[in-house]
């Protein structure tokens, strides 16, 4: 029987010629990553194991994205142990402020994932480089330490579902769309202990940034991990960012799926996930007059360049509604100054919106945009679960970065087609 | 192993933000930080929970962050195991890994009530509802998983095989 991708990537890191679904496996990591609020974790609980040394000090990603630059005084204690920790272990990927960005639209960019590598982070989110044809997954700190020790993890072997991607998407539909439309499909445990591959022909009309949305998101539907083919697009990607040799895997075309899904990517349209579950969308037809306080065009879901530059288009020449706190955040340190050599910083200020350093900040409540009691926030982030932005009897709707820029202009949840 | 305790009863995917929410992350203390257990969807579990008690949900419990700090907290409050009918895959690895027992029965989530007297047999993964008289089994886990449960936890079955 043959292998879907995932699989083939996880027996070649087990040294395995062959893997099934739900066998247990021990395979070699490439490569660690755990921010501020998990390395900490990860930290005492290796040492307090007795586990004295790192497996390569080159392998590990420590980035300081999560409630920095410090929010308080106990986010600046979790810092200083990490940062303390990777200079006794000469961590040579650690990413401080002035040089770290929202981890997951960073490692990419430096180049430190690549096609067919296996890699494990101490944050769900971790599942975002399947988008380069690798497989990665979100783990615990304690399976972190493991990491960060012997270079190795465990795994069962997942079953797949396969989403078979047609057609062309409309202006205005980009990734976001694509990935809130599955979920709100298969719903929030649609694909629990699976993977989600992505093919078909509709795979090439998405960008890199697209990719990086949806396989980001794999985890709202309970997925291991998102995993797309290599092409030229990701080639193109990787092209000066990585040096060193990769291997493309594809799946075997007698693999086995759980479940086959087509996708008709010109039938999307814009939407949007509803308080308080990432399965409840709406289209933006459907969702009636909803007036929002707040919107945040940021986060490892959704504050890559192209991502910014589609809410700059749609707030050019235009202004936020008054009472509509916008909260422009983008990811990393080279999308924040193309961001201001594009002139996409001066769009922004000039609509009334602020643009923010990197930081996950306001997708978790943790600084920068806490929502107050009764407050609704449209989001490119990815979780809009009870409590997350703030206050219990806040709100979140999750969108593209189009629609949350269109919303902002509005003060209202609505489509750039209705600007 | 037997543990006995009073039942919390929770639904469908209940997420790590709502066991442990990420404003209190930047909190280092376990015992502080499990005082927040819970919080955004029961604030009277930090209250009530006792030593052995039990929590019991139906659908993809601990979905969501990957943050560990959600079984550390039921832990910390000495919660005995939690029952639920499906686990999100990180809290899943997470409670193995810390050494929280966790059990998937679908028959006993769907059965269970709050404040039901549940007692459970690790060994048989026989669950006994002294409330209600009904007895439910649950999997048993693979002999690998096993061996990390009874090591005490990742780490610790690590160390064992010479790490």
């Amino acid at each position: 029987m043959g292998m879907t991708m995932t699989q083939k990537i996880l027996a070649h890191h087990a040294g395995l010629e062959s893997v099934t679904a739900g066998q247990l496996i021990e395979a070699n990591v490439d490569l660690t990553l755990a921010n501020d609020i998990t390395g900490p974790v990860a930290i005492r609980e290796m040492e307090k194991a007795g586990f004295n040394r790192v497996f390569d000090n080159r392998k590990i990603a420590l980035v300081m994205d999560h409630f920095t630059p410090n929010k308080d005084i106990k986010s600046a204690q979790q810092c200083l142990e990490c940062r303390e920790f990777a200079k006794k272990h000469q961590i040579v990927n650690f990413f401080d402020v002035g040089e770290m960005g929202i981890e997951h639209a960073l490692l990419p960019e430096k180049g430190l994932t690549a096609p067919g590598e296996l890699i494990i982070g101490a944050d769900s989110h971790t599942c975002t480089y399947g988008a380069l044809g690798a497989f990665s997954t979100g783990v615990g700190s304690t399976d972190l330490a493991a990491g960060m020790a012997t270079g190795k993890a465990w795994f069962k072997v997942p079953s797949a579902i396969q989403f078979v991607l047609k057609g062309k998407k409309a202006p205005w539909i980009s990734g976001k769309d694509i990935i809130l439309h599955i979920i709100g499909m298969i719903g929030v445990d649609g694909a629990l202990y699976q993977s989600m591959e992505f093919t078909g022909e509709g795979v090439q009309s998405l960008s890199m940034d697209d990719r990086f949305t949806i396989c980001n998101m794999a985890i709202e539907a309970g997925a291991k991990n998102g995993i797309f083919p290599v092409d030229q697009t990701t080639k193109d990607y990787i092209k000066d960012r990585v040096n060193r040799e990769t291997i493309v895997f594809e799946a075997d075309p007698d693999a086995e799926y759980t479940r086959v899904v087509e996708i008709d990517l010109s039938a999307l349209r814009p939407t949007v996930a509803c308080p308080h579950l990432p399965e409840n969308t709406k289209t933006t037809d459907e969702i009636g007059h909803i007036e929002i306080q707040q919107c945040v065009i940021g986060s490892c879901t959704n504050g890559r360049i192209e991502d910014i530059r589609i809410a700059a288009d749609i707030m050019k020449g235009r202004h936020v509604a008054p009472g509509v706190r916008t909260i422009v955040i983008p990811a990393t340190q080279e999308v924040y100054l193309q961001c201001i050599e594009e002139g996409l910083a001066k769009i922004f200020i000039q609509a009334g919106a602020i643009v923010s350093t990197p930081t996950c900040g306001p997708c978790l409540g943790g600084h920068m945009g806490v929502l107050a009691q009764g407050e609704r926030s449209v989001s490119t982030t990815n979780r809009n679960f009870v409590g997350r932005m703030g206050h219990i009897s806040s709100e979140i709707y999750l969108a593209s970065p189009a629609v949350a820029a269109a919303s902002a202009v509005k003060g209202f949840i609505c489509s750039p087609e209705d600007l | 192993m037997v543990v006995k305790g009073t039942v919390f009863k929770y639904g469908d995917n209940v997420d790590t933000d709502v066991i442990i929410p990420a404003r209190y992350l930047n909190i280092a203390d376990v015992k502080e930080l499990s005082s927040h257990a819970m919080e955004d969807i029961d604030t009277e579990f930090v209250k009530k929970v006792q030593p052995g008690d039990i929590v019991v949900a139906t659908r993809n419990f601990g979905c969501g962050s990957s943050r560990e700090h959600a079984p550390l907290v039921l832990r910390e409050n000495q919660i005995s195991c939690v029952i639920a009918t499906s686990f999100a895959r990180i809290f899943y690895r997470n409670a193995i890994n810390i050494g929280l027992p966790i059990l998937e029965c679908e028959q006993a989530a769907n059965a269970i009530q709050a404040e039901d007297t549940v007692s459970i047999d690790f060994d048989t993964g026989v669950i006994t509802n002294e409330t209600k008289g009904e007895i439910y089994q649950a999997a048993a886990f693979p002999p690998f998983i096993q061996s990390i449960v009874k090591a005490g936890g990742l780490l610790k079955s690590l160390k064992e095989r010479g790490a």
